[in-house]
């Protein structure tokens, strides 16, 4: 099933009196339970494509739709409704509330959906969106006391707090060395792999790619080409294959 | 969205910052303390002058005949000898408002005790309803006379604490005989202290006696005692009148003095110097004036559009005169508290706005995990109120802590004031409203993708 689907997406940006088209027909599906990279350098548009997607952002023109509900045209105040309750998001530079701890951070989604829940549930949904993740011992300690990587992870936590269908991942390891990107990285597979959420990974990293079950490559607001990508293949594709591809 | 989470998110913003956060409410603070300050102090001192004029009789009420003339010459107020004993007691009668009124003769002259003499400030004949009138009727020694020494015109009177000191020495004077202008008066009672009026007279210094006394055997039965300028007429004064004489030529041949010792007529002008009345209450006095002025017009055959020959005077004139000089003190300090909590807001607004630009990724990630346009509104909005509300709380007890202290170095009366502490709180919040709307709109307007890339 379909759990993402866009039509000919465009997207057109207006600076002054020149029109920038950054999106030129984009169409694809996702399926429920898939784990997508959206590959593409810098300026290709895959940012633009991700804030659509992510309903941070409205399409100029085409159709989206997000678990069958067309989404490309609703307000910004049901954009926000479906980002608290259907989306997740994680940052390249992981956007923790400085001076908050762990669990608050966590929690802090919480604050805006409608069917508010009590501060003391709130903070037993925190500790065990952070034991997922393996931050059972650092509830209380403020980003500054955490390393990059339990940052990160903490980001992904209070991205699940909702328990929504998919996340997005924006550069999710772009600030972190190698060893902690693999283990967000096994994060993020084992999150789909054992609780089938739709994870879509936007990165320009070959490396971070390959975690994905399908590759999209996107070039100048267009998808190049879809590939499979590492997850369920058991890691035969080389990657200098896949970055030959990419010149393409 | 819970307003108490929402008010836990904006402590917590601001916690984060104390020293800032301290230092924006800074100019509430001092805007809030001066109000808080500024109302206790004044509404002290206006409470303060309602007290001395209430000891006086706050709801006196005092009736004066209006002016007399003679060919195109008015003598004043008070020189018309219109108001009668009658009038007073129609007034006890018939006006449902009043409390009690009492007729009041002045005199002034020396009063005689022994090898000691003393001229009273004021010496009043009255009825004994002139304490009631007062509120003087606890008397500190004796008793006051009746009225059946006013109707007899009884040589009794009453003595103020002033006459005890001055004739007696501070020893009792009860049943001892005084002479007032060499009128025997037997002291059969001594009032209590009541001390200085508003305007410093000493009260005190006064003897209460029958007015039908007064009236008849010691200011006399003349028009020259009771009308001071019939007294100064041109004739006695300027010598040239004695040639050209102003005066009407007797139409009936005078007495001689024969035959005045022989048919002794004292002419008795039945009239008094002034009607004291208390109201049943300060509420009540608009009720009073208009009553006695229906009761006198009618008793002095007064037709419709000829002026009052009274005139009526009270003390919640005096009052509010008063107070309003107080009032408007207080109004204008506070305008100048105003404008500091003016200026305070214009700094909470400045530092709200940095604040947004601050936590401009913070405000693009809260709008991604699902904030909407108006939750960021009202956080912002939130924590302003909540900066201003404790600026606020922190001025009244600045302000209320400050008047204290004005009291207590220089004994300056102050009273509490809730109402001032009520507009406070609703100032501070209404400050907070109007000065962090600007910068709570400008933060739910941002792009989340654009805050969420910001540096």
């Amino acid at each position: 099933m379909e759990i993402i689907e866009l039509k000919n997406i465009y997207k057109t940006y207006h600076i002054g009196e020149i029109d920038i088209p950054v999106l030129k027909g984009i169409s694809m599906q996702i399926k429920a339970g898939e784990l997508v990279a959206l590959m593409g350098s810098s300026g290709s548009g895959k940012s633009t494509l991700m804030n659509i997607v992510g309903c941070l952002d409205r399409p100029t023109s085409g159709e989206y739709r997000l678990e069958g509900q067309d989404v490309g045209k609703i307000s910004s105040d049901e954009r926000a409704f479906i980002r608290n309750k259907k989306m997740g998001f994680v940052f390249q530079s992981f956007n923790l509330l400085p001076r908050a701890s762990a669990v608050e951070n966590v929690a802090m989604p919480l604050t805006y959906t409608t069917d508010s829940i009590s501060d003391s549930m709130a903070r037993k949904r925190a500790i065990e969106m952070l034991n997922r993740v393996g931050l059972q011992d650092r509830l209380d300690h403020e980003p500054s006391q955490l390393s990059g990587g339990q940052q990160q992870r903490v980001a992904i936590a209070r991205a699940l707090i909702n328990r929504p269908p998919v996340l997005f991942a924006d550069e999710p390891t772009g600030n972190l060395d190698s060893n902690t990107s693999t283990e967000v990285l096994e994060m993020f597979r084992q999150l789909n792999r054992q609780d089938k959420i739709t994870i879509v990974l936007v990165t320009h990293d070959m490396a971070v790619a390959k975690y994905a079950d399908r590759i999209i490559h996107i070039n100048d607001g267009v998808i190049v080409n879809e590939l499979p990508g590492q997850n369920e293949a058991g890691f035969s594709t080389p990657v200098d294959s896949m970055q030959v591809d990419e010149d393409v | 969205m819970k307003t108490h989470r929402t008010i836990k998110i904006a402590l917590q913003a601001l916690l984060r910052n104390p020293m800032r956060a301290m230092l924006t409410t800074l100019g509430i603070v001092i805007g809030v303390g001066a109000v808080i300050a500024m109302m206790e102090i004044g509404n002290g001192s206006s409470a303060a002058i309602k007290k001395s004029v209430a000891s006086m009789g706050a709801n006196t009420i005092l009736v004066r005949p209006g002016t007399a003339s003679s060919g195109g010459i008015s003598f004043g107020s008070g020189s018309a000898m219109t108001l009668t004993s009658e009038d007073c007691d129609a007034i006890i009668r018939e006006c449902p408002s009043v409390l009690t009124a009492a007729p009041v003769v002045r005199a002034r002259t020396q009063v005689v005790y022994g090898n000691r003499n003393w001229v009273p400030s004021s010496i009043y004949g009255t009825t004994p309803e002139f304490l009631k009138v007062r509120d003087w009727t606890n008397l500190s020694e004796g008793e006051v006379f009746s009225n059946r020494d006013v109707l007899n015109a009884n040589k009794v009177c009453v003595l103020g604490q002033t006459l005890v000191r001055e004739l007696f020495e501070g020893k009792s004077p009860i049943g001892k005989e005084i002479r007032i202008k060499n009128v025997s008066f037997r002291v059969i009672g001594v009032l209590s202290v009541k001390g200085a009026n508003m305007m410093g007279m000493d009260q005190d210094d006064t003897i209460i006696a029958p007015w039908t006394t007064i009236k008849y055997r010691v200011t006399g039965s003349t028009l020259d005692n009771i009308n001071q300028s019939g007294s100064v007429t041109a004739s006695s004064v300027n010598t040239l009148s004695r040639l050209y004489s102003g005066d009407p030529p007797n139409l009936y041949p005078e007495q001689s003095s024969v035959q005045a010792a022989n048919n002794p007529m004292p002419i008795r002008f039945a009239n008094i110097d002034q009607i004291m009345m208390a109201a049943v209450s300060t509420a009540q006095i608009p009720a009073v004036i208009s009553q006695i002025t229906q009761v006198l017009r009618e008793r002095h055959h007064i037709r419709n559009g000829e002026p009052d020959d009274f005139n009526i005077r009270n003390m919640s004139e005096m009052i509010d005169t008063l107070s309003s000089t107080t009032k408007m003190m207080t109004n204008l300090l506070l305008s100048v508290a105003l404008i500091s909590l003016i200026v305070g807001g214009v700094g909470i607004m400045n530092i709200m706005l940095v604040s947004v630009t601050e936590r401009t990724r913070e405000i693009g990630l809260r709008m991604a995990v699902g904030a909407r346009a108006r939750d960021i509104l009202r956080q912002f909005l939130v924590e302003s109120i909540v900066l201003c509300l404790v600026g606020g709380g922190l001025g009244i007890v600045l302000g209320h802590g400050g008047s204290k202290l004005v009291n207590f170095f220089l004994k300056w009366p102050v009273e509490n004031s809730p109402g001032a502490i009520a507009a406070a709180i609703l100032v501070s919040a209404g400050v907070g409203i109007v000065f962090g709307y600007y910068p709570a709109w400008r933060a739910s307007r941002l792009d989340p993708i654009e805050a969420l890339r910001y540096e």
